[in-house]
């Protein structure tokens, strides 16, 4: 090979370099590579990665000296050696060792993993208590000490998500209201869930505990450190159930009071004009803020749906026909489907917002105005 | 003997057939059929989890594959392939002239296309396919199109052909084992699968049960699974991991039964322990029945539940142990050779020891706490499931086709197809344990930014282990069309009745009796 060819070919492999380090994106120099758990923040979540690191040591032990082994016997007993096969078959000794002997290391490994379980599962002596209750496709969190409930759902824009803008630092683990946490108290959190199983989980507090409708389950938690923590539906829920972030600010308990009274005031706000008669354009406006959060997971931002899946929005015949049946639905849900009763998530102004919405806009005309009045009625 | 030799050709010769030969040819084929059909489907998990962002699919039709996928693999692949080894080995082996109850033979094999056939088309109805993972879990099940009654019907047909495959093995062992051949005098896939016959007779109907409870639930206005009208969606889970625990068992078992075939070969050795591999086998089948609920740790169960499961799940790791060091001291001394089929045996032995260990992580409950539902579960159950069962079919493939066809293999392909499954799969795989340990949950469309470099890995991983396949897919055809010559033994180091017919098998083999010493 001449010297030429060989520097067209080391061009060729650095220009397959390059392409390499393209496709792995902004990758292999910035990458994190996280190995292990995520940094834990409560005592529990500290207990488990000891109990994972020391598991991991173990089996990690074991596999390499099995490893070893089975390396040093098939570079040894090779035929092509001339290595003799041998004929035993049987060795009751070696039997009851190799028996005895792991068994003894899974009770040594059970002692830790049962202390560790006990410790999780003692609720007594919480300082505050916070519902959670899964949603397709959100979280409703009701702090029951403080009277303060609202949903938290995804913020991470859809032109994210479809590729169409740069994705931020937390995309797809971000929310529009976090559920605020003081630190240094004991939390009691009781899950549930509104429709189907969802999972409540956030690995920086070692807390992930199923949400089950007809279920209230309990688990605690006590954050060490202020900061915003980050965690993910765990079970599968359906279509968006990669799009239901949780996310934990932990902050101190002078700023927790603050921001719960706020939350009060806010509530109180939100409220606000049930009494009066709206306008069709104040009604519309809200109502596709509220279509926004609400209803276009399922039935799409422009009101088309999923073909044979999510019923369309556009000329459909609830969203076009009598304003009865469309208020039922809206405020009753449909039995077997993922249509939720959304009376219970929504308020009287935002429920007759987002039906004025829904049959003025998406391609929709009735010229109809449902007033919270009407929606209060049928409550 | 000239009235039996004479049979139909062409399509009715398939369609008809009651020869054990013929229905295990059939069962590979589609098991095949179905490997594919379930490996194309990830390859489109895989590309469309190549970034973040949403670039191929839309959510839901990806739920709609990774539930397909794992169906296709569980009952469409991995099972039938097991099914096809032991009507092809199972009489030569034992010495017998076929399965003990022919036309049953037909019968469950060709209830397969069709249940097939229903699964596939499901993706094709209004509201697409199931889409609510493999285990089907309400609430979420009882919503969603009739893709999901479709999946309901497969899986009870799918499960009808198993029933009934099992009680032709367990009537075919028992009663027409040659002279002399007593039960501990059986080869170990003989044990294995006598086994795993009995653990499919015991679990398929309560997976029958549940999913029928759920076609009512969505149908008939019954609330097994709802509790809002008194019923209890946690029972389903119950209910399904009780099929489901002995359910990878039966995935597996058979699988050990090879490694237990491939390995003495090759080692020129006999099996190490052979009494102490046949209890193993019989413990871990037992514990399968009592370990259902780890599945379920955070569920939110009483804690004598949390406890009793953990130890008995841990407990598994007992007699796995014994059947992984037995394998290890078979091959101890022996003088090995390494052929495509042992390469397959010692590396599906060393992989499905990585996935035993990561099993044994998920059984302690406080740790499951933070691996459950994330890749890290993923990664453990394809250690098991691709490298226990698939690799042994696969070196099960090379070990007996020149058996099959009277050809064999060529060595090289067969090689090349090992090492590039190889590094597919632990590319694919292994970075999955550490995005699940990272906190990337499973089963999601989409993931966040710090998720990318290790799913990449994993989707180039992917890729290599799909085409891999075509080249197997080659070889196999290659190997039927022709090929040197085999010999009657095969191997050198060969033991067993079958290594003492012709090569290929004639078509009735075993007419009388061989005599057992």
């Amino acid at each position: 090979m001449s010297i030429s060819s060989l520097h067209s070919l080391k061009g060729v492999f650095q220009r397959l370099g390059l392409i390499l380090a393209a496709t792995f994106v902004p990758g292999i120099a910035a990458a994190e590579y996280a190995l292990n758990f995520q940094r834990p923040v409560t005592e529990i979540a500290g207990d488990l990665l000891e109990l994972h690191n020391l598991i991991t040591l173990i089996v990690t032990v074991i596999m390499i000296i099995v490893f070893c082994v089975m390396f040093y016997s098939i570079l040894m007993h090779r035929k092509s050696r001339g290595h003799q096969a041998a004929t035993f078959h049987d060795n009751s000794t070696l039997e009851v060792i190799w028996t005895v002997v792991p068994f003894l290391i899974l009770v040594a490994m059970a002692i830790p993993s049962t202390a560790t379980l006990l410790k999780m599962d003692d609720t007594s002596g919480s300082e505050m208590t916070v519902k959670i209750t899964g949603y397709q496709w959100k979280w409703k969190y009701d702090y029951l000490d403080q009277d303060v409930s609202f949903f938290s759902s995804l913020s991470t824009p859809q032109d994210q998500i479809n590729n169409k803008a740069d994705k931020g630092e937390n995309y797809l683990l971000e929310v529009d209201n976090p559920i605020v946490l003081p630190v240094g108290k004991k939390i009691r959190f009781l899950v549930t869930a509104n429709d189907v199983i969802h999972a409540w989980w956030v690995p920086q507090l070692g807390v992930k505990k199923d949400a089950i409708p007809g279920y209230v389950n309990e688990i605690w938690t006590k954050i060490d450190e202020p900061g915003t923590y980050r965690g993910q539906c765990a079970e599968l829920c359906g279509k968006d159930h990669g799009f239901m972030p949780i996310v934990v600010q932990a902050v101190s308990e002078d700023e927790f009071n603050k921001w719960a009274s706020v939350q009060k005031d806010k509530m109180v706000a939100a409220q606000a004009g049930a009494g009066k008669t709206w306008t069709k354009s104040d009604l519309v406006a809200r109502g596709e803020k509220v279509y926004g959060q609400s209803c276009a997971a399922c039935h799409g931002p422009s009101g088309a749906g999923v073909p044979g899946v999510f019923p369309a929005m556009t000329g459909s015949k609830i969203a076009t026909g009598p304003v009865a049946d469309h208020l039922n639905i809206v405020m009753n849900g449909k039995a077997g489907t993922a249509m939720t009763a959304y009376k219970g998530q929504l308020n009287d102004v935002d429920l007759a917002a987002v039906i004025t919405f829904e049959r003025n806009g998406l391609g929709n005309n009735t010229g109809d105005v449902v007033q919270p009045s009407q929606v209060k009625a049928l409550r | 003997m000239s009235a039996h030799d004479s049979h139909p050709t062409g399509l009715s010769r398939w369609l008809f057939t009651t020869n054990h030969k013929d229905i295990g040819t059939l069962y590979l084929w589609f098991s095949f059929t179905m490997f594919l059909v379930g490996g194309a489907m990830a390859m489109i998990i895989r590309a469309e989890l190549w970034q973040p962002g949403l670039q191929l699919v839309e959510p839901h039709f990806f739920n709609q594959m990774t539930t397909v996928h794992a169906l296709v693999m569980v009952f469409g692949a991995v099972m039938p392939a097991f099914t096809g080894l032991a009507n092809w080995q199972l009489p030569l082996m034992i010495g017998a002239p076929d399965m003990a109850l022919p036309r049953l033979n037909n019968w469950s094999f060709w209830l397969l296309p069709f249940a097939a056939t229903l699964l596939v088309l499901s993706l094709f109805m209004p509201g697409g396919g199931p889409a609510a993972g493999w285990t089907l879990y309400p609430p979420l099940t009882v919503q969603g199109g009739m893709g999901m009654d479709f999946t309901i019907l497969a899986v009870h047909i799918l499960g009808m052909s198993s029933i009934l495959g099992s009680i032709n093995i367990i009537a075919t062992i028992l009663n027409m084992r040659a002279p002399g051949m007593t039960l501990m005098k059986m080869p170990l896939f003989v044990w294995t699968w006598l086994i795993t016959a009995f653990l499919l007779l015991a679990s398929i109907p309560v997976l029958a049960g549940a999913v029928t409870m759920l076609l009512t639930d969505r149908h008939f206005g019954t609330h097994f699974f709802d509790a809002a009208g008194g019923g209890d969606p946690v029972m389903f889970q119950h209910i399904f991991w009780f099929f489901g625990h002995p359910e990878v068992y039966i995935l597996v078992l058979p699988a050990f039964g090879v490694f237990s075939q491939i390995i003495p070969t090759f080692a020129r050795k006999p099996l190490f322990g052979y009494t102490s591999m046949v209890f193993a086998t019989a413990t871990i089948a037992f514990l399968s029945f009592i370990v259902w609920a780890h599945h379920m740790y955070t569920v939110g169960m009483p804690m004598a539940g949390e406890l009793f499961f953990m130890y008995s799940t841990m407990l598994i790791a007992v007699p796995t142990g014994v059947k992984i060091f037995n394998w290890m001291a078979t091959m101890w001394r022996g003088s090995m050779t390494f052929e495509t089929p042992m390469l397959y045996a010692i590396a599906g032995v060393f992989l499905f020891a990585v996935g035993g260990v990561t099993g044994l992580m998920l059984s302690i409950t406080p740790a499951d706490f933070q691996y459950h539902d994330t890749y890290f579960v993923v990664a453990h159950f394809h250690y098991t499931i691709f490298a226990g069962s698939v690799l042994a079919l696969m070196g099960a493939a090379y070990y007996w086709i020149p058996k099959w066809t009277g050809h064999m293999y060529n060595e090289t392909l067969g090689k090349t197809h090992f090492w590039l499954t190889m590094i597919g799969f632990n590319l694919t795989f292994f970075p999955q344990h550490f995005l699940g340990l990272a906190g990337m949950p499973r089963r999601i469309p989409d993931y966040a930014l710090q998720f990318t470099e290790f799913n990449q890995w994993s989707s180039v991983g992917a890729f290599i282990l799909g085409a891999a396949q075509l080249l197997w897919l080659y070889i196999l055809i290659k190997t039927v069309k022709g090929g040197e010559k085999a010999t009657d033994k095969v191997w050198e180091g060969a033991e067993g009745l079958e290594w003492t017919v012709p090569s290929p098998a004639p078509y009735h083999t075993f007419s009388t009796p061989p005599q057992v010493r």
